[in-house]
């Protein structure tokens, strides 16, 4: 328990500073990386010939997809032709077309679900060229369609999207990614160019033991809350993962960038109110805030989400499994697919945050979790909004902020705003949209994957818990999430093309109503704030928020999770 | 025509030089300063004993040999293999993972009950409520270098009989090869077999 609570805390101390960080990265304020990245920039900028006028929403959309859409291209191609390009020491052949399709689009949707095993389907040249520079860019196409969301509500214009991508690549992921990089190879992650090596152990046999340049991938998977493991058994793998120093600095670089959000979030609304004032009143005063009372808000919300959820899986998996009690062993919780040197505290704690940051990382097996402490990283996908993947998680909060306003609007019986804008027809319209489209996906392809045989035949769990493993699957996938109940037999045509279609509409249809959203509300005129307007910027507002968020969900969900994760419980 | 013409132009040398800087720059800048500063870990924290490599310490190893401890149940045999399955295709290549059995999985209960029994056959004088659940839990990776010290205890006496040497000088290589949580909350205590067994292997002379 301690050492859960420790953990948190350290992501607070971090998240703040590196927020503020953000913040003056978003809105190109002075920072100490300035000396060395605004060369790198320029630099790019002049041999790119890059256009950094402003956009408005729908050319930051189009430019979004269209850059997405080309990186797809050449990522599909080069992972077809991998078997004769270089830097192939383990000798991976090409890769299977649907298969290759399912990687691509999984991985620049920020989801990396993974049909293959890392060991011996890419080569070192796929895992650089295309694992590696995905995980940057999808991580960065997050970001940047985030803030451009944000600027678009705090009453700024959407900004340059190349110019968001490369600040956001050279000044916040590449020099993170790189002092990451380090700490993780100094526990022991390898990073080298040498392919795997046999030893020959004392017992007279072989073992072969894998290598690569595995620490690089390492970090920025969890900075860029990708996911996606250089080894089959992703962060469990004492490669990826050896010790629990290694286990807390991959934990903390998940949570910091989605975290991070928030925070510089509550910035640019500060800052914004702020000039107002002082436009009105004529003066200057500059309060030190920490994440700006908007930012706490949210914030808050989604901490008390993510609290409830790693308090239940937590219980749930040091309770244990059942079945092994009544074979006379005695309990101490539920090991099954989980590591010694992580035990039962630091693996709920990673389910839990791999689930709600969207990550996908797992230190632990989740198809062997306990009923209950699967049914927890399922529920944080479904949700999609406790911090979420880096950007898009609060992109999708403020949908539901937009609603929880609107439903207290007509509670209270007031014109709904938000952040000082009306919240209208054709906002409210898109703000459904953008939250029918998440359980619509999740339970319709389950639906088709259960009445197709070719979808029953990925089941390898008998009973109730098949239902679960095409429910994780399809949860994960449209959450873009990336982890799996990995026993599912998830490499087939149907299930390639079935999950990239789902990460697909997941990633880019939030992405471009969110985007269409904060465009609507940039051409409003602003509202003046007065007594009976319905404060977005307090605890109270929290709690609505967690409510709102919770009823959607349960409404949707939970007749499915009845007959998936709880009905294995009352079996078991 | 000209404008899409443009801005795919555009954002086809972006990717590009997005690939040579993510893909290659990185990494590769990665690579050098890690073998620079790091050469062992960056190589795989290989042991190497006579200059031949006998293992990772951070992987752990298939030991069959009743003189040495056991690791947990692995479901791709920690990618141990002898020449003879190499040769009949029985060993499948290098991977990770886990058997992915649910809680509710009948096969998890026959596999458990399996190394319930093969367990109390190496250690007659143990009953089932001795066994830590670590010992017939299989890791997620299949690797897991690691065992509670409990495990390691409770096969003590098995493996003092078959190796000639004491319970207190097994207790003292498991001492030795302990690792305590991390500032005495983070993670949790574990017993490293690789390092242990190396330990023993030298002692009864298998390993000079």
């Amino acid at each position: 328990m301690l050492q859960i609570g420790l953990t948190l805390g350290l992501f607070l101390i971090l998240v703040i500073p590196v927020g503020k960080y953000m913040y003056h990265v978003a809105v190109k304020q002075r920072t100490f990386a300035d000396p060395v990245c605004d060369r790198v920039d320029h630099f790019l900028f002049r041999i790119l010939h890059i256009d950094i006028r402003e956009m408005n929403w729908k050319k930051y959309a189009l430019t979004l997809l269209l850059v997405n859409a080309v990186m797809v291209l050449i990522g599909y191609v080069i992972l077809r032709l991998q078997g004769i390009l270089f830097l192939n020491p383990n000798k991976a052949g090409g890769m299977e077309s649907s298969l290759s399709l399912n990687t691509i689009i999984s991985f620049m949707t920020n989801t990396n679900l993974q049909h293959y095993a890392g060991e011996s389907g890419l080569s070192y040249f796929s895992q650089m060229a295309v694992i590696i520079f995905m995980m940057f860019t999808s991580a960065a196409s997050g970001y940047s369609a985030c803030m451009a969301m944000v600027r678009g509500l705090s009453g700024r214009s959407m900004g340059n999207f190349y110019e968001d991508m490369i600040r956001c690549i050279t000044r916040i992921l590449i020099p993170a990614a790189f002092v990451v990089g380090l700490i993780l190879v100094s526990q022991g992650v390898p990073q080298t160019l040498k392919g795997p090596v046999t030893a020959y152990t004392i017992e007279g046999k072989m073992q072969d033991i894998a290598r690569g340049p595995i620490a690089a991938l390492e970090s920025i998977k969890h900075l860029g809350t990708n996911g996606g493991g250089f080894t089959g058994a992703n962060s469990a793998n004492p490669l990826e993962n050896p010790n629990i120093l290694t286990n807390i600095t991959e934990l903390l670089s998940m949570m910091i960038l989605p975290g991070a959000c928030v925070v510089t979030f509550g910035h640019m609304l500060h800052e914004q109110h702020r000039l107002k004032q002082a436009a009105e009143l004529k003066k200057e005063k500059s309060k030190k805030i920490l994440m700006g009372s908007h930012g706490r808000t949210i914030f808050l919300a989604m901490s008390i989400l993510f609290l409830i959820g790693l308090g239940i899986c937590f219980y749930a998996e040091s309770k244990g499994n059942p079945v092994l009690s009544r074979l006379g062993i005695v309990q101490t919780g539920n090991m099954e697919g989980k590591e010694v040197r992580f035990g039962i505290a630091q693996s709920s704690l990673f389910t839990s945050v791999t689930t709600s940051f969207t990550t996908g990382t797992v230190n632990n097996m989740h198809d062997s979790l306990t009923p209950i402490g699967g049914f927890i990283p399922m529920l944080n996908m479904m949700l999609n909004v406790v911090f979420g993947g880096i950007g898009v998680g609060l992109m999708n909060m403020l949908i539901y902020a937009v609603l929880a306003v609107f439903l207290c609007g007509l509670m209270i019986g007031r014109t709904p705003e938000y952040l000082g804008k009306k919240i209208e027809g054709k906002e409210m319209k898109l703000a459904a949209l953008s939250i029918i489209i998440h359980p619509l996906l999740i339970l319709g392809f389950t639906s088709v994957a259960v009445i197709c045989q070719a979808g029953l035949a990925g089941i390898t769990n008998p009973g109730f818990h098949g239902l679960s493993q095409i429910l994780y699957e399809f949860a994960s996938s449209a959450a873009n999430n990336g982890s799996g109940f990995e026993g599912l037999a998830d490499n087939t045509m149907f299930w390639n093309l079935m999950t990239g279609t789902v990460m697909f509409f997941g990633r880019y249809l939030s992405i471009i109503i969110q985007l269409a959203i904060a465009g609507s509300l940039l051409r409003k005129r602003a509202v003046n704030t007065t007594a009976g307007t319905l404060r977005t910027d307090t605890g109270t507002f929290s709690i609505t928020l967690v409510v709102v968020v919770l009823i959607f969900a349960a409404l949707t969900f939970l007749p499915v999770l009845a007959l998936g994760p709880v009905a294995e419980l009352l079996t078991l | 025509m000209k404008k899409v013409w443009n801005s795919l132009r555009t954002a086809l040398v972006f990717a590009v030089t997005m690939i040579v800087l993510c893909g290659f720059v990185y990494p590769l800048a990665l690579t050098g300063v890690s073998q620079l500063l790091f050469p062992k870990q960056a190589n795989g924290s290989l042991i190497e004993i006579g200059g031949k490599v006998v293992g990772s310490s951070l992987i752990g190893q298939d030991f069959e040999d009743a003189r040495f401890f056991k690791g947990r149940p692995s479901a791709v045999g920690y990618n141990t293999y002898t020449a003879e399955a190499k040769k009949a295709g029985t060993y499948a290549g290098l991977s990770s993972g886990s058997y992915n059995y649910a809680p509710s999985n009948p096969d998890l209960k026959k596999r458990i009950e399996k190394d319930i029994q093969k367990f109390l056959k190496a250690n007659p004088d143990k009953e089932r409520k001795d066994i830590p659940m670590d010992l017939i839990t299989a890791s997620g990776s299949g690797l897991d270098p690691d065992i509670t010290p409990e495990a390691a205890l409770v096969q003590v006496d098995g493996i003092a009989k078959a190796s000639g040497l004491s319970k207190s000088e097994l207790k003292a290589i498991i001492q030795r090869n302990t690792t305590a949580k991390m500032l005495g909350s983070f993670g949790e205590e574990h017993v490293n077999v690789l390092a242990c067994n190396l330990e023993i292997a030298q002692k009864i002379g298998i390993i000079s």
